[in-house]
Parts: C-alpha cells; sequence; structure tokens
C-alpha cells in the first residue's frame, strides 16, 4: 500500500449512511497529516456515526473512507494496525486488572511504549493493580486513554474524551494531545460537547447537525469571518440590503448584527446610511456554533 | 508564556503580543532562536495553526526570521527592543484613541486626559 503518498490521515468522500429514524448524507471530511480536527455537533448530530464509519465498525451505503491512505473497506486491518480509538460507550474487562490490560494490548500492538505508558500512569494518578471494574467512570476513562496513547498511533480517534473527567484529569489530557502533533505526522480527531477545548487545540473544525456537515474549515478562519456588530440605527434610517448576514436583530434604535464574512467595507456600507457602527465583536466558537446549526435549521424543510 | 481563555484577544494574537513583549523587555535577545511552532504549541496547549499563524504575521512584521530547516530566530536589528517597546505603545495610544472617540471626546480633550494622567504618573515614580 502506498500509505508514504498520502497527505491526509483521513478523508471521506460522499458518505451515507441511513438508520429508520436517522440519515447521515453526503458526508465529504478530511483531515490533514499531522493536525487535529475537532468534530462538534449536539447529540444525536451523528458525531459517533462519522466515526464509527471512519474506524470501519459500521459500512457506509455510498461514498469512499481512506483512513492513513488505506481504503476502509478492502484494507481495514492495515488501518487499524495504527489507529487507536477511545469512545464513551467502550469498556474494559471489569474483572481485570489495569496492569493485565496493559500486557494484553501490548501483545497485540508492537509499537506499545512502556515507558510512557508508566509516565501516563502518573500523571493520571491510575493504580495498576485494580480491578477495572471498581474503577470510577473518571478512572475508567482514563485507563482507556492510556492504553490507547501508549499504542503511539499515528491517527487517534477520541469520541467524547474529556466527558466524566474532572478538570485536572483534562487539563492532563489536553497537554499528552498537544504532545502527540509535536510529531508532524501524528493526527487526532475528536469529538466534544465542550467548544472550549475545541477552540483551544483544533486546527480543523467541523460542525454536524442533524446528520449534515454544517461547516468545516481551519479555525483560524472559522473564527476571523465570523462577527457580531452593534450599530446604532438613528430615526429615519434604513440599514442597507447585505450579504453574509445570519442573524439581524433590529431594536428602536439599535441593530445587532452577526455576519460570516466580516470585511473592513462593512462599515461603510453602513454608515453611508447614516447608521453609526458602535462595536464590533469577536465570536467564541460556542457563539458561532449555535448560530450555525440555527442558520442551517431555518433553511431546512421542516 | 501563558494563554488565557478570558482574554478577549484571540489566541493568535495574546502569542504575537507576548512575543512581542518578551522582545521588548530583553528576555529575548535578537538573533536569538525562539521555540519552533510545534514545540511552542506543545508546551502552551494551543493549536499549531493558531501559532503558525502568529509567526507567519511576527515574520511579515520583520520582528522574527525563519529559516527554512533551521528554526525561527529574533530579528538582527539592535534597535528592536526600543521599536519594539514604541509599538507597544502606540497600541495603547490607539485602543485611548478609540475609546475617546465612543465618548464623543474632542481631540483636545483627550491629550489633556493624556497629559493629566502622564503627570500623575510621574508624580509617583520620579
Amino acid at each position: 500500500m502506498n500509505t508514504a503518498a498520502s497527505t491526509d490521515a483521513f478523508a471521506m468522500q460522499g458518505v451515507r449512511k441511513s438508520f429508520r429514524h436517522f440519515q447521515l448524507e453526503g458526508l465529504n471530511l478530511q483531515l490533514p497529516l499531522g493536525q487535529i480536527m475537532g468534530l462538534v455537533g449536539p447529540n444525536g448530530a451523528g458525531k459517533s456515526t462519522t466515526i464509527r464509519l471512519l474506524m470501519g465498525l459500521i459500512a457506509p451505503e455510498a461514498g469512499s473512507i481512506e483512513v492513513l491512505g488505506h481504503p476502509m473497506q478492502e484494507d481495514a486491518a492495515a488501518a487499524k494496525r495504527d489507529v487507536a480509538f477511545v469512545s464513551d460507550d467502550m469498556s474494559l474487562f471489569s474483572t481485570a486488572t489495569l496492569a493485565w490490560h496493559m500486557r494484553f494490548v501490548a501483545s497485540i500492538y508492537p509499537d506499545w511504549d512502556e515507558v510512557y505508558a508508566r509516565q501516563l500512569l502518573k500523571r493520571f494518578n491510575l493504580r495498576t493493580d485494580q480491578w477495572v471494574g471498581k474503577l470510577s467512570r473518571g478512572e475508567h476513562v482514563k485507563s482507556m486513554l492510556l492504553l490507547a496513547l501508549a499504542r503511539r498511533p499515528r491517527l487517534l480517534v477520541l469520541d467524547e474524551p474529556t466527558s466524566g473527567l474532572d478538570p485536572v484529569a483534562r487539563h492532563e489530557l489536553l497537554t499528552e494531545l498537544m504532545q502527540i502533533v509535536r510529531d508532524d505526522a501524528r493526527s487526532i480527531l475528536f469529538s466534544s460537547h465542550n467548544t472550549v477545548d475545541v477552540e483551544r487545540i483544533s486546527d480543523q473544525i467541523a460542525f454536524i447537525d442533524r446528520g449534515r456537515l454544517v461547516d468545516a474549515r481551519d479555525k483560524e478562519s472559522f473564527l476571523d469571518r465570523w462577527r457580531r456588530l452593534s450599530i446604532d440605527v438613528p430615526s429615519g434610517v434604513t440599514l442597507p440590503q447585505l450579504s453574509d448576514v445570519v442573524d439581524l436583530s433590529l431594536g428602536e434604535r439599535l441593530a445587532t448584527l452577526t455576519t460570516d464574512n466580516y470585511l473592513p467595507q462593512l462599515h461603510a456600507q453602513l454608515e453611508r446610511t447614516g447608521a453609526q457602527v458602535r462595536e464590533v465583536q469577536r465570536m467564541s466558537l460556542e457563539e458561532i456554533f449555535v448560530a450555525c446549526v440555527m442558520r442551517s435549521r431555518a433553511g431546512e424543510p421542516s | 508564556m501563558f494563554i488565557s481563555q478570558t482574554d478577549p484577544r484571540p489566541l493568535y494574537l495574546q502569542v504575537k503580543d507576548q512575543i512581542r513583549h518578551r522582545i521588548a523587555v530583553g528576555e529575548l535577545k535578537s538573533g536569538e532562536e525562539i521555540p519552533s511552532i510545534r514545540a511552542l504549541a506543545a508546551s502552551i496547549r494551543v493549536s499549531v495553526i493558531t501559532i503558525k499563524r502568529a509567526y507567519l504575521e511576527l515574520e511579515h512584521e520583520g520582528v522574527i526570521q525563519t529559516r527554512q530547516g533551521r528554526g525561527s530566530f529574533v530579528s538582527d536589528n539592535v534597535e528592536l527592543g526600543d521599536s519594539m517597546k514604541e509599538q507597544e505603545l502606540d497600541q495603547h495610544l490607539e485602543a485611548a484613541a478609540h475609546a475617546a472617540a465612543m465618548l464623543n471626546l474632542s481631540e483636545e480633550e483627550l491629550a489633556a486626559r493624556l497629559l493629566k494622567v502622564s503627570r500623575k504618573v510621574t508624580k509617583r515614580r520620579p
């Protein structure tokens, strides 16, 4: 296989999958090597389905999926050697210890890094001699993360990795994730509700809602394009027709305008009519996400 | 370096400002190597793309230089420390001018206020 030629950690093209009450449609998503992608969406949006398709756990009805240069339909085994996946709904053997799990994973994956595993034990504050079934939820999640990280995978896929972690463990996890991409050939895909984490460490961001990819681009251009403007509108002044307006709420003398393609010319356009731009605010990823989803839903047939 | 999530400035600007500041106070010197993009991203836990943007802009502004395969360095310019401080001052003054415009202050009123503040500070620190 020509993995060396591939510059994407994964690429999904025109992927479709339908269930009785849910459909994932025409999904195109790719992640360049060496980058982190944050997948954001409400519950039931299709994040886990996307990840399960990518991991070859379910097969698409249409479209193609490549992971680390390997087509998932024909060559899943080759891809899986270098991919580690941790999900909320996975569990370890409850009547075995973490030490047993570490030996088990090490025996399957030749790249297992025992020294790193020992470091992670300390950082995650875990013990190896307890039955996994006796661990708290947070300890269980941390154990699974340890088993995945110490394999030194080329692609790490995490479904809601920070849910159930306390703030200290979350901090440790984000630190480990950033250490991974010191190597520009390693990549991470993670889904999260926590937009603060996503905003901080992701290079690429993808928004999913109701089985559709609402928007996906690099984080810097995401944050750069969106602005909220407070505008004074004196009596008798009518705001001009503007493009790229996502939301406009008009009061008697004040208007708040949200745009997804902010350009400095906007000020001149508004002020020509006699309106006055009082404040321009950047938006957090969470605000952008909500605005994106509202717009996408407004455009859907109900 | 420390990145704050409650700071209203975007992350890439915080990174830029802190590197500028380090040069301004002499903690980073002309010609000195600065961390690679990925090393800095890992140490402050901020995405690679954010650090890349900060470095690119600092490069365009002549503050740092990146030599292919050898890393990034503070530009060779002895005056850099002072001019950096001046640029920092200009940024603060610009912010003050914006605030004054929002209050509809005239230029004279703004200048008078600056003078008053400046005298207060010099009195405190002779």
